[in-house]
This record gives C-alpha cells, structure tokens and sequence, in this order.
C-alpha cells in the first residue's frame, strides 16, 4: 500500500488528492506529494527493506504507488564505489561514485519514470508523452513499451539522427517538431491542456520527481546506513539534486539513519548555469539563461526547480559550482581513465566540480564525498572523438616493434 | 477561450513602466496575477491570461517586444 496522502503546493501549502497535476491552481507554483510519515514508521525498518528486490522498487513504501504491480524494467540499485584512483587525483581519501550509468536505459531517469509511467496507468491513461532530447525520451519510450502504453515523444528537428537511435529503438511516436526550443516548450505545454496523455514533466511531474529520491537512499543504505558527508550532483531543473537532499532527510525523519549533516554540492555547466549564477549573487531568484553548452542532457535555461535547488545548496550548508565544456570534457576523461567508468557529459560536470571544491578546500580530504554520475557517455560519445589515436601498423612483428617500439 | 500561465521577468529599464496594464488594454487578455517579486533593479510576475489564442499569441509578442522575458511557469519542458 501506499503511504501517500495528498498533493501540497511547496509554497502556499494548497492541498489536492492525488491526481494528474501541473501546478498549484492558486500560486500556480509546483505541488508535492505529501505522506502519512507516522504510519510508515510504524511499519517499516532496515531490516524490511533490505528483505526488498534489488531495485529501486525496495523503497516502495516511500514511493507514492498503489497496489498493482510496478512497472519494472529492472531499475536502480546501482553501484555505489569506492574510487580509489580518483579520489588520489583529487585529494579525498573518502571518495566514492553513484554509478547510475547502470540503469535500463543509462541514465536516472530510469528511476523518475518508473514512478510516473505506474502512476499513469494508475491514473488510467493509456498514453504517456514527453518532450526531451534524449535520456528521458529513451527512459520513457522503454517504459511504455513495458506497460502495452502509447508514447510519444517530442523533440526539436534539429536533434542529430544518431541520437534518437536509442530512443526510436522502443517503437514510440517519435514527433521532431519544427522551430525552436521555445517552440517545442510551447507546443508540449498546450498538447498538455488539450490531450488526456500523461505528460512525464507535465502533469505528472510531482510523481516522477518522487522517483529521483531512490538515489538518496540507496546512498544512505549502501554506506551502511547513513548519509555522506557531501554529495555532488549535476543540476539541469534543480529536481534531482532536491530530490536526493528529501530523501535523506526522510530517511532521518523515519529514525533509518541519524540526523542529515550532509552538504549538498550542485554543479552546472558555465553555458548554462541560472542556478549557479543565483548561488553566487546571493540572489533567492533564479534568473533564466539561454543555454549555449555541450553538455545539452543538462542545458536547462529556466529551471522549474531552480529556486527550490538553490535553497537546499544554502540550508546545507552546500554550494554550487560551474565548470567550463573543457573542465566537463577533462573530466569526463579522468573518471574513464581512473575509474573505468564512461559517462556523458553531465558526468565531467560533476568530476570536473568536485576537483574545483576539493583544490579551493571547501570539500575536505576526510570528507566521505559521494559523485552521482546520472547518465552514460555513449549516447553523445562523439564529444570525447579526440581520444581515439591508433597505432598503426602492418600485419608483421617488425612493424609492430617498430611503431611501438617495443623489442620483439 | 483559453488560458495561458506564465512568467514574466523584468529587467531594470522596465521596472517602472506598466507593461501588464498596456497589455490587457492593447489586446482582449485579461491578466491575473498570482506571484511577483519586484525591487528597484530587477522583477519578476507569475500570472495567467486568459483570452482568445491568437490574442494572447500577439499579447505575449509584444510584451517580448518590449524587452520582457516570457517563460512557462512550470520552467523548461524538453529535458536532456
């Protein structure tokens, strides 16, 4: 059963049943899913949750979902490592990598999805439609075709073919929409108003963002129950990076881990950072941007969660970072040569901020840090293209010998 | 009629001028504010308007005419 009681506006404090929801109809701001805290204390432990499947699926009882079955395709419980390697190139004895690389269809949100593609069929729609450029129109497109579901996905003409492979793979109605990226947004916002689809980062946002909490108790649990020192996390609407923060904090309130001292680190490319930019002015407003960045699987310029993002950097004691495509790229190559680990670029942003805050000590060597790596590198590989450099040789020993110089 | 939510953001030359008010006079848009922070360098409004399509179509362009920023409330929608 589910231990979801309502929706509640995270500003005016509004409260809805549980139904498809954009925004608050009074302050039009972003409504949450509200829970019965003291009944799920009662029931659950450790011990139950550890009795769970090795998904994300162990934490259904935080999760706003009924009683039909999940829709699984085998997501979360990914590894949590210990990066040696990297953690001596960046000066933490304490350093460790959420590789959520691992999922289904490669990246996070895997996990936001699940929830919210099972609370649209819960809901009763037979259709569930996004719009994005990659990672959640493959999440979402994988996901339909597991619950029998239309899906229809939107993306800007412009998207390179190669891109779209892994997401047309999964049969959904791919739509390239003509126009800009305003153009796109615009066109999803009023398809929203006028079919009964579930919209994954429309109306049935308040449910995929309760999917992002998983990663901050799997964290917790995989640590031995408790929570990191610091988290690092890349920041495109600001959803995860709060999501992770509500999830310890949960974890707390239940008694399943002692009080959260954690401080919270997010990261943004500089050609789109509004929450970074916000964090340093010491402004409470997040002023949106016009994304110009390679690392598009975060370039948000306006992000719906920014301000919500920016005051959990604050209340813990965190901050935020920003770091150029060279940093991200350099990054993304150092974790792959260290760790074994290829991430897409969001990954480097976060390699890349965590060098920043350790070389300027404001993450300390002791401090068991935790690097959420949300997606993997080979969707967009072609931004690391640079690396490949053969040697060549013939087909003979001497010519081997030769061009490596290795004595035969 | 249809309804239409947004935000819009204000930058420091136009903090002064009542573009809201010009807005529901030039074109059939009534405008219904629900949030704002407004101070003396920089602002913004999260309102509703409710009209015709086409109007609000040439209502919003002409508030971008002048300099405003308009976005949906609820942020990006196309994610990565």
């Amino acid at each position: 059963m589910s231990y979801a009681t309502g929706l509640r506006c995270r500003k005016c404090g509004q409260e809805y049943p549980l139904q498809p929801m954009r925004v608050c109809d009074f302050c039009l701001s972003p409504v949450e899913v509200n829970y019965n805290y003291k009944a799920m204390a009662g029931v659950l432990s450790r011990k139950k949750i550890a009795e769970g499947p090795f998904t994300m699926w162990r934490y259904r009882s935080l999760l706003p979902v009924e009683g039909k079955e999940e829709i699984d395709i085998g997501t979360g419980f990914t590894p949590l490592l210990k990066a040696d390697n990297l953690g001596r190139a960046l000066g933490l004895d304490e350093f460790y990598i959420k590789n959520d690389c691992l999922n289904p269809t490669y990246s996070f949100k895997d996990r936001a999805v699940a929830v919210a593609v099972t609370k649209a069929r819960d809901f009763g729609f037979d259709t569930v439609a996004c719009a994005s450029t990659g990672n959640l129109a493959a999440s979402v497109a994988a996901h339909a075709a597991k619950a029998n579901m239309k899906a229809y996905v939107f993306v800007p003409a412009n998207v390179e073919p190669g891109k779209l492979v892994g997401v047309a793979v999964y049969k959904p109605n791919l739509v390239t929409v003509d126009g800009s990226y305003d153009d796109v947004n615009r066109l999803c916002a009023e398809l929203a108003q006028r079919y009964n689809w579930g919209f994954i980062n429309i109306n049935l946002r308040p449910y995929y963002a309760e999917g992002s909490k998983t990663l901050g108790f799997e964290v917790a649990e995989q640590l031995g129950w408790r929570p990191p020192d610091c988290v690092v996390v890349p920041a495109a609407s600001g959803l995860l990076f709060t999501r992770i923060w509500k999830g310890l904090q949960e974890l707390s309130m239940l008694k399943l881990i002692g009080p959260v001292n954690t401080h919270m680190y997010l990261t943004q490319a500089t050609g789109s950072s509004p929450i970074v930019n916000a964090f340093d002015a010491g402004s409470l407003h997040v002023h949106p941007v016009l994304p110009n960045t390679l690392v598009t699987s975060i370039a948000i310029g306006n992000p719906a969660d920014g301000y919500y993002a920016l005051m959990v950097a604050r209340q813990s004691g965190g901050g935020a970072q920003a770091v150029t495509d060279e940093e991200a790229i350099e990054g993304m190559k150092l974790l792959a040569q260290t760790e074994g680990i290829f991430a897409e670029a969001a990954g480097g942003v976060v390699i890349g901020g965590v060098k920043k805050l350790a070389a300027a000590g404001i993450i300390k060597r002791d401090q068991l840090t935790v690097a959420c790596i949300t997606g993997a590198g080979p969707r967009t590989q072609e931004i690391v293209s640079d690396v490949v450099r053969p040697f060549h040789v013939k087909p003979n020993l001497e010519s081997f010998s030769e061009v490596l110089g290795v004595q035969v | 009629m249809a309804k239409r939510q947004v935000m819009f953001t204000f930058p420091r030359g136009l903090i002064k001028e009542p573009v809201i008010y010009h807005l529901s006079h030039k074109f059939e848009v009534v405008t219904n504010i629900r949030r704002a922070d407004v101070s003396e360098d920089r602002g913004w409004v999260v309102l509703e308007l409710e009209g015709e399509d086409k109007e609000i179509e040439a209502g919003i362009a002409w508030v971008r005419d002048k300099g405003v920023r308009v976005d949906p409330i609820v942020g990006d929608i196309v994610e990565g």
